[in-house]
C-alpha cells in the first residue's frame, strides 16, 4: 500500500469517493497530474478553511492602512479577523487603522428591523474620528440573510462624506473557502479604486516602476522586499495590499510591471490590469534565497536595462554576503531534514524552496483553498469546469482604457523570456517543482494530516493555529506559516535567516516528544471514523 | 389554556374574523389573549378601538432590557388582551426574526397567565419562513384554524399551510381544527370548501356569510358585537365561537396535489 492508499484506507464508501481525487501522489516521471480541488469539504472532516469574508475583510482588504474597514455584522466576525494575520502596517502619515477593528456590532433588534441606519451611522463616527481615505464595508451571513442593501448605504455615504465608499457582499457562505472572497475583494478594487487617480503614464523616459500583487506584509515581508527593490533603482507604487494604502492603490495604474507573489489571491486584478492597462505580471517568489535571486534577475531581464542588471548583481553578491555565514550554519544543521506543509493556496509551494535552500526537503504539501492551476499550472484554466459555488461569484470584465494603456512589450522580447521560463502571464503550479514519491493533499483534514505524520514522519510541519498543537502532540515540531508564529520576516535574503534560525530552534527542541501523555500508554476513548451513510 | 393559531392567505380576513370571534369568546367569559403576528401591527385594532399600542419589537428596541408586560399589553373589549408583536417597515431587516424574537420575550415577561383560557396566535400570510411558523413550532399553538373562502387562491395557500403544519405536527403536535370560510360570494363556494376540508381531512368549521355590516364595525374600529350586538352577523360570530369552544376535531391535514385541488374546483365551483 503506497502512501496514498494508506491515507484513504480508512475512510467509508462516499467520503473515499469525495476525497480520492484530492490526493495526489508525485513521481519523477513527469505525468501531469490532476487534483480534485476547490469544491465544497466533506461535512465532518476537521478542515482548516476560513470562509468567504475571512479572504474579502481578513486577507485582501484588511491590510490597506488608510483605510476603514466596517465589518457589517454581530461582533464576532469582526473581533476574530482583528490582526489574527500578523499584516503590519506603519504610515509616514499616521493615518494607520489596522490595529483597529471596526464592526457595526449587530444585535437582534438590529436583525428584526435591518441594519442599514446602523451601518450609515457606523461609516459617520469613523470618517469623523478618523478620516480614513476610503470606507469598505464587509458583509456577514445575516446581513445577507435580512438583505440590507449595503450598496446604497455606501452610495449615500459617498455623496455625505465626500469619500469613497465601497460595499462588499463577501457574506461568509458564499463559495467554498476564503477564496471567493478574495475574488469579491478583487472585483471591487479594481472597478472603484486602482487607477482612479487617472494620472498619465509617464511616457518620455523609460521608469522602473513595479506594484507588488499578493503581498500582505505577514511579519513584515513586505518590507523586506521593498527595501531590496528600492536598493536596486526601483520604485515600488503599490503594494496589495500589505502596508498597502488606498491611496497608493488610485496610483497603481502608472507601473511598468506587476509582480505577482500570491497568485491565488491576486491573479484577478494581475488579469484584469493586464486588459485594461497593458502592464504585464509576471509571477515571483521572494521566498527562499535561490528563489529571490532568481525573481530579481527575471524583473531585470524583463526591463532589459544594464544600469538595473548591474545593480542586481551587486545588491545579490552584498546580501548573500551578509547572510554567508549563518546561511551556512543553519544549511550544516538542517540538511537532511524533512518537511511538511500545509498553508493557503501558494505559500506551500513558495516554502518549498526556502527548504531546499537549506537541505530540507518537503515531503509531504497541500493547500487549503487553491485552484487547480495552483498545482498544475496555468495552462490547465481552460480545461477548469466551474461548479454551481463558483459560478455564485461575480466574474466581472475589463475594457481596454485607451488614455491609461501602456506600450506593449516587444512580441518577440515576451516570447524569448518566455522561452526562458520567465513566468510571464504564467503560474507554472506546485506540482512541476515536486516528485520522488512526494504526496499533495488539497483541503487537508486532521485525520489526514495526522496520517501523513505517521507514515512520511517529517522533522518539521508548518501548518497554522488550527492544527499546531495536534501536530505538537503527536510529538512533531509545528511552526506557523500563516502568522509566522510571532517572528519574520522570511522573505528575501535576511528573512531566510531568521526563518532557518526557527525552524532549527523547533527542530532542536522537541519537547512534547519527551513526555508521554496517558493516551499514549492506555485507550481514553473508543469510537469508529466515517459513515457509510454521510449524507 | 387552549393556544390557537390563525392562518390564511393575505387579504383573505384574518385579523377581522380573529378578533369578531373573540368578541363571541369574550361575551362567553373566557379569558384571552391575541399576539397579533404582522409586522403591519393592526391585528388588535378592533378590538382595542383603534392602532394606539406600542409593539414588543418597538419597545424592545427603544428600553433595550427595560422592557415590562403593561408597555406592551393593553386590555379591550370584554377584557381581552391584546399584544402586538410588530416589526420591521416593509423592505428591510427580517419580520421572520422579529415574531421569534417577540414571542420568546412575552414567555420570558410571563404574558401567557396561567387563568388565561385562550391564546390566539394572528399570523401574516403564508407560511413564508421559519419565523412565521413560530407560533405552530416549540409546543406553541396546537390547534390551528384557516382562514379560506371559495376562491382559487385562498385554497391553494390553505393547502399550502397545512404543508407547513403537516411538517411541525410531529415534531410540535400541532393539528388543525379546521377551514373557516369567509365568503366572496363565489359559486359553490359552501361545497367547494367542505369538499377541500374533506379531502385535507378535516372540516369547514363554520361558513360566515358576506355581510357590509362587518366593513361597517371596521369603519367604526370595532367588532361587529360590539358595534351592533343584535345583528345577523355577530350572531354568525358568536355560532363560530360556539363551534371552536366545543370543538374536538383536531387531525394532521393530507395535503392536496395541485391537479386534485384543481379537480374540486373544476366539480364544484363552476355554476352552470
Amino acid at each position: 500500500m503506497d502512501a496514498r492508499e494508506a491515507v484513504l484506507d480508512k475512510y467509508s464508501g462516499r467520503v473515499f469517493k469525495n476525497r480520492k481525487d484530492h490526493i495526489v501522489e508525485l513521481d519523477e516521471a513527469g505525468v501531469p497530474k490532476e487534483i480534485a480541488s476547490n469544491s465544497r469539504s466533506v461535512p465532518g472532516l476537521m478542515i482548516n478553511r476560513g470562509c468567504c469574508y475571512a479572504g474579502c475583510k481578513g486577507v485582501v482588504l484588511g491590510p490597506l492602512r488608510d483605510t476603514v474597514v466596517i465589518t457589517h455584522g454581530p461582533i464576532g466576525c469582526g473581533y476574530y479577523t482583528w490582526g489574527t494575520r500578523r499584516n503590519k502596517a506603519d504610515a509616514p502619515d499616521g493615518r494607520n487603522f489596522i490595529q483597529y477593528s471596526f464592526s457595526t456590532d449587530m444585535q437582534e433588534t438590529d436583525i428584526v428591523f435591518g441594519g442599514m441606519k446602523k451601518l450609515h451611522q457606523a461609516i459617520k463616527e469613523a470618517v469623523e474620528i478618523f478620516q480614513p481615505k476610503a470606507v469598505m464595508i464587509c458583509s456577514t451571513c445575516p446581513i445577507g440573510l435580512i438583505g440590507d442593501d449595503i450598496n446604497a448605504v455606501a452610495a449615500t455615504a459617498e455623496k455625505e462624506f465626500g469619500i469613497t465608499c465601497i460595499a462588499y457582499s463577501c457574506e461568509g457562505y458564499k463559495g467554498v473557502s476564503q477564496s471567493a472572497g478574495h475574488h469579491i475583494a478583487n472585483n471591487g478594487l479594481m472597478k472603484r479604486v486602482i487607477g482612479s487617480a487617472k494620472d498619465e503614464i509617464p511616457k518620455e523616459k523609460k521608469t522602473f516602476r513595479l506594484n507588488i500583487l499578493g503581498e500582505y506584509n505577514i511579519g513584515g515581508d513586505g518590507w523586506e522586499q521593498e527595501r531590496i527593490l528600492k536598493k536596486i533603482g526601483y520604485e515600488v507604487v503599490a503594494v496589495l495590499t500589505g502596508d498597502g494604502s488606498y491611496e497608493a492603490l488610485t496610483h497603481a495604474h502608472t507601473a511598468n510591471l506587476n509582480l505577482v507573489q500570491c497568485h491565488r489571491s491576486i491573479n484577478y486584478i494581475a488579469e484584469m490590469m493586464k486588459t485594461k492597462y497593458n502592464i504585464d505580471w509576471i509571477k515571483v517568489n521572494f521566498i527562499g534565497i535561490d528563489e529571490t535571486i532568481r525573481t530579481l534577475r527575471e524583473i531585470a531581464d524583463y526591463f532589459d536595462d544594464e544600469t538595473i542588471k548591474k545593480r542586481t548583481e551587486e545588491v545579490i553578491a552584498e546580501e548573500l554576503e551578509e547572510i554567508a555565514e549563518e546561511r551556512e550554519f543553519y544549511r550544516n544543521k538542517l540538511t537532511g531534514k524533512t518537511a511538511g506543509i500545509f498553508v493557503g493556496g501558494s505559500r506551500s509551494h513558495h516554502y518549498q524552496h526556502l527548504l531546499m535552500d537549506f537541505g530540507v526537503k518537503t515531503v509531504i504539501a497541500g493547500y487549503e483553498f487553491a485552484h487547480r492551476d495552483d498545482y498544475e499550472g496555468r495552462e490547465v484554466i481552460p480545461d477548469i469546469k466551474l461548479d454551481a459555488d463558483s459560478k455564485n461569484i461575480e466574474q466581472i470584465t475589463v475594457e481596454p482604457d485607451q488614455q491609461l494603456f501602456h506600450v506593449a512589450l516587444d512580441k518577440a522580447r515576451f516570447d524569448e523570456l518566455r522561452k526562458k521560463n520567465v513566468e510571464l502571464e504564467y503560474y507554472k503550479g506546485m506540482f512541476k517543482d515536486m516528485g520522488d514519491g512526494t504526496i499533495t493533499i488539497d483541503d487537508f483534514n486532521h485525520y489526514e494530516t495526522e496520517k501523513v505524520l505517521e507514515i512520511f514522519k517529517p522533522d518539521i510541519f508548518y501548518s497554522g493555529i488550527k492544527d499546531k498543537y495536534m501536530i505538537m502532540k503527536k510529538g512533531v515540531p509545528s511552526n506557523q506559516l500563516h502568522s509566522y508564529d510571532y517572528s519574520g520576516p522570511y522573505a528575501c535574503f535576511k528573512g531566510s535567516i531568521t526563518f532557518a534560525r526557527n525552524t532549527y530552534l523547533s527542530i532542536s527542541t522537541p519537547a512534547w516528544n519527551m513526555m508521554t501523555p496517558p493516551w499514549r500508554t492506555k485507550s481514553t476513548l473508543e469510537g469508529t471514523l466515517g459513515d457509510e451513510n454521510y449524507a | 389554556m387552549r393556544q390557537v393559531a390563525i392562518y390564511g392567505k393575505g387579504g383573505i380576513g384574518k385579523s377581522t374574523t380573529t378578533q369578531n370571534l373573540n368578541a363571541g369568546l369574550g361575551e362567553m367569559g373566557k379569558k384571552i389573549m391575541i399576539v397579533g403576528c404582522d409586522p403591519k401591527a393592526d391585528s388588535t385594532r378592533l378590538i382595542l378601538g383603534g392602532l394606539a399600542q406600542q409593539t414588543v419589537l418597538d419597545t424592545l428596541r427603544e428600553e433595550g432590557d427595560d422592557v415590562d408586560l403593561d408597555m406592551v399589553l393593553k386590555e379591550g373589549f370584554e377584557g381581552i388582551k391584546c399584544v402586538e408583536s410588530g416589526g420591521p417597515e416593509p423592505g428591510v431587516g427580517c419580520a421572520g426574526r422579529g415574531i421569534i424574537t417577540s414571542i420568546n420575550l412575552l414567555e420570558q415577561l410571563g404574558a401567557y397567565e396561567s387563568d388565561l383560557d385562550y391564546v390566539f396566535y394572528d399570523v401574516l400570510g403564508d407560511v413564508v419562513c421559519g419565523g412565521f411558523a413560530m407560533p405552530i413550532r416549540e409546543g406553541k399553538a396546537k390547534e390551528i384554524y384557516i382562514v379560506c373562502s371559495g376562491e382559487m387562491m385562498a385554497l391553494y395557500a390553505a393547502n399550502n399551510i397545512s404543508k407547513g403544519i403537516m411538517k411541525y405536527a410531529e415534531t410540535g403536535g400541532v393539528r388543525l381544527g379546521g377551514l373557516i370560510c369567509n365568503s366572496r360570494n363565489v359559486d359553490g363556494e359552501a361545497d367547494l370548501v367542505q369538499a377541500v376540508a374533506k379531502e385535507l381531512g378535516t372540516q369547514m368549521i363554520h361558513f360566515v356569510p358576506r355581510d357590509n355590516m362587518v366593513q361597517r364595525a371596521e369603519i367604526n374600529r370595532q367588532t361587529v358585537i360590539e358595534f351592533d350586538a343584535k345583528c345577523n352577523q355577530a350572531d354568525e360570530y358568536r355560532t363560530l365561537a360556539n363551534k371552536i369552544d366545543g370543538n374536538d376535531m383536531f387531525i394532521i391535514p393530507k395535503p392536496l396535489t395541485q391537479d386534485r385541488l384543481e379537480a374540486l374546483l373544476m366539480e364544484h365551483g363552476l355554476m352552470e
